[in-house]
């Protein structure tokens, strides 16, 4: 359990398992990015340049 | 809505400036022509004394700032092209339609100067056709990129057409093109699909000379989807300058739709660059370079990552939400360096890392002179059409 890999298979169960926990990791995080971008109403008088 | 367009473009027309008021001895005109006058000799030289009399290349470095900044960063500067006319003619986003010609004539002339680059670069560059005609070598991903790249600049050429057409007044074959608009746009899009990923896939051919942290078997995936926020911000940047110089060309269609293209495409970049962000994290995971984030080549993969990627995507969702259009266009800016920087690192920096830096390619005096003079000739011409064809404006003969 010291971290090396020693296989393909080592390899692959490691790699791929963070890659599946970064996904539903990313899912969560751009649900929360959309809600963040389109949760505000249109307010066209506040307008800022 | 469309009347009152129509109204406006006439009434525009009418107060356009004609090319015979501009005058000859303007200051763009001057710093242009100076700038053309200092850099042409090296092009000149290029072709006179070979690469060699004004390149650093060699045979370990055969690819410079020719290939990193005038081919790979101005392929996906000018993915304007594609994305808007996507949006607009493909999903029917109607409030896009005065983006369309700008983001038409930006691509076209920005693959236009990709080809004349190449002519620079390549030893031989009137055996540019040989792919095609003599030696097509179907099975490399070069023969898909200049496939693409002379198939995109046709389509390219023949959606800036109609905008010509009606400078020249040549209504019956504008009429035809117009006609094959929807077409033309599925094709552009099919093909800057295929070649934005295909520059990508050009580096897979390099895995022991591209960094680890750069080399992925993703990168196909890395450049067409930062290719798509790159054209975002090009618009808006492009928006940003030309509202700045040419807004006496505008009809107030024109005037009306920036703020709503600086905020639709400014939301769908922060999209993008935050999914971009993710899946070049996933390329870290799936190769298991965490490791390499420790070394110094990681502190400058980290600054690309959240300096010109996280912190755009999360200012501009701010900019969007808080309806602060100065965030959005500085957003946009940064997000266009950002992708310089990134086809810098693939093709440049992070290219040959292993070599000792006595062996490292930087750029000649003369490469920087012809990349001065490519892009200055480009700027020129962008001015020739806008100034003259109606890109900016709605040409009151035409309704459709």
């Amino acid at each position: 359990m010291d971290g090396t890999i020693y296989t393909l298979q080592e390899f692959m169960m490691r790699t791929k398992g963070i890659v599946y926990i970064l996904a539903i990791g990313f899912l969560i995080g751009f649900t929360a990015f959309w809600h963040f971008l389109f949760s505000r109403e249109p307010r066209e008088e506040t307008d800022r340049d | 809505m469309a009347d009152t367009a129509v109204t406006t473009s006439a009434e525009h027309a009418a107060e356009a400036p004609s090319p015979a008021k501009r005058p000859l001895f303007s200051p763009f005109n001057i710093i242009a022509a100076l700038i053309l006058l200092a850099t042409a000799p090296f092009a000149i030289l290029r072709f006179t004394g070979g690469l060699g009399a004004v390149t650093a290349l060699d045979h370990t470095n055969p690819w410079g700032i020719w290939i990193g900044f005038d081919l790979l960063t101005g392929v996906a500067l000018a993915a304007g092209g594609y994305v808007t006319s996507a949006a607009f003619y493909i999903f029917g986003k109607e409030e896009y339609h005065s983006a369309v010609r700008p983001a038409i004539l930006t691509g076209f002339l920005g693959y236009g100067l990709v080809v004349f680059a190449l002519l620079f670069d390549v030893g031989r560059p009137w055996r540019l056709p040989y792919p095609f005609f003599v030696s097509q070598g179907v099975t490399s991903v070069m023969f898909e990129v200049g496939a693409c790249v002379a198939l995109y600049l046709t389509v390219l050429f023949l959606e800036f057409s109609p905008a010509a057409m009606e400078w020249l007044g040549l209504k019956k074959v504008r009429w035809i093109v117009v006609k094959l608009t929807i077409l033309l746009t599925i094709l552009g899009v099919l093909l800057s699909t295929l070649h934005q990923s295909s520059l990508g896939a050009m580096y897979l051919l390099a895995p022991s000379k591209l960094h680890p942290l750069w080399y992925s078997t993703y990168l196909p995936v890395y450049f067409f989807v930062s290719s798509i926020a790159a054209g975002l911000s090009m618009i808006i940047f492009e928006s940003t300058m030309a509202h700045r110089y040419f807004s006496h060309l505008m009809d107030q269609r024109h005037k009306d739709e920036r703020n709503k293209i600086a905020l639709g495409f400014g939301r769908a970049a922060a999209l993008v660059l935050a999914a971009y962000s993710s899946i070049k994290i996933f390329g870290i995971a799936a190769d298991n370079n965490w490791a390499y984030l420790l070394t110094g080549y990681g502190l400058w993969y980290l600054v690309e990552l959240v300096g010109f990627v996280m912190a755009p995507a999360f200012l501009f969702a701010v900019g969007v939400r808080d309806r602060n259009f100065g965030l959005i266009r500085v957003c946009a800016i940064w997000t266009v360096l950002g992708i310089v920087l990134n086809r810098f690192n693939v093709s440049l920096i992070a290219f040959n890392w292993h070599l000792p830096s006595a062996e490292r390619y930087f750029p000649a005096l003369g490469e920087f002179a012809i990349s001065i003079f490519i892009v200055t000739l480009g700027i020129v011409v962008y001015r020739f059409i806008v100034t003259r064809m109606p890109i900016l404006y709605h040409h009151p003969d035409y309704h459709d």
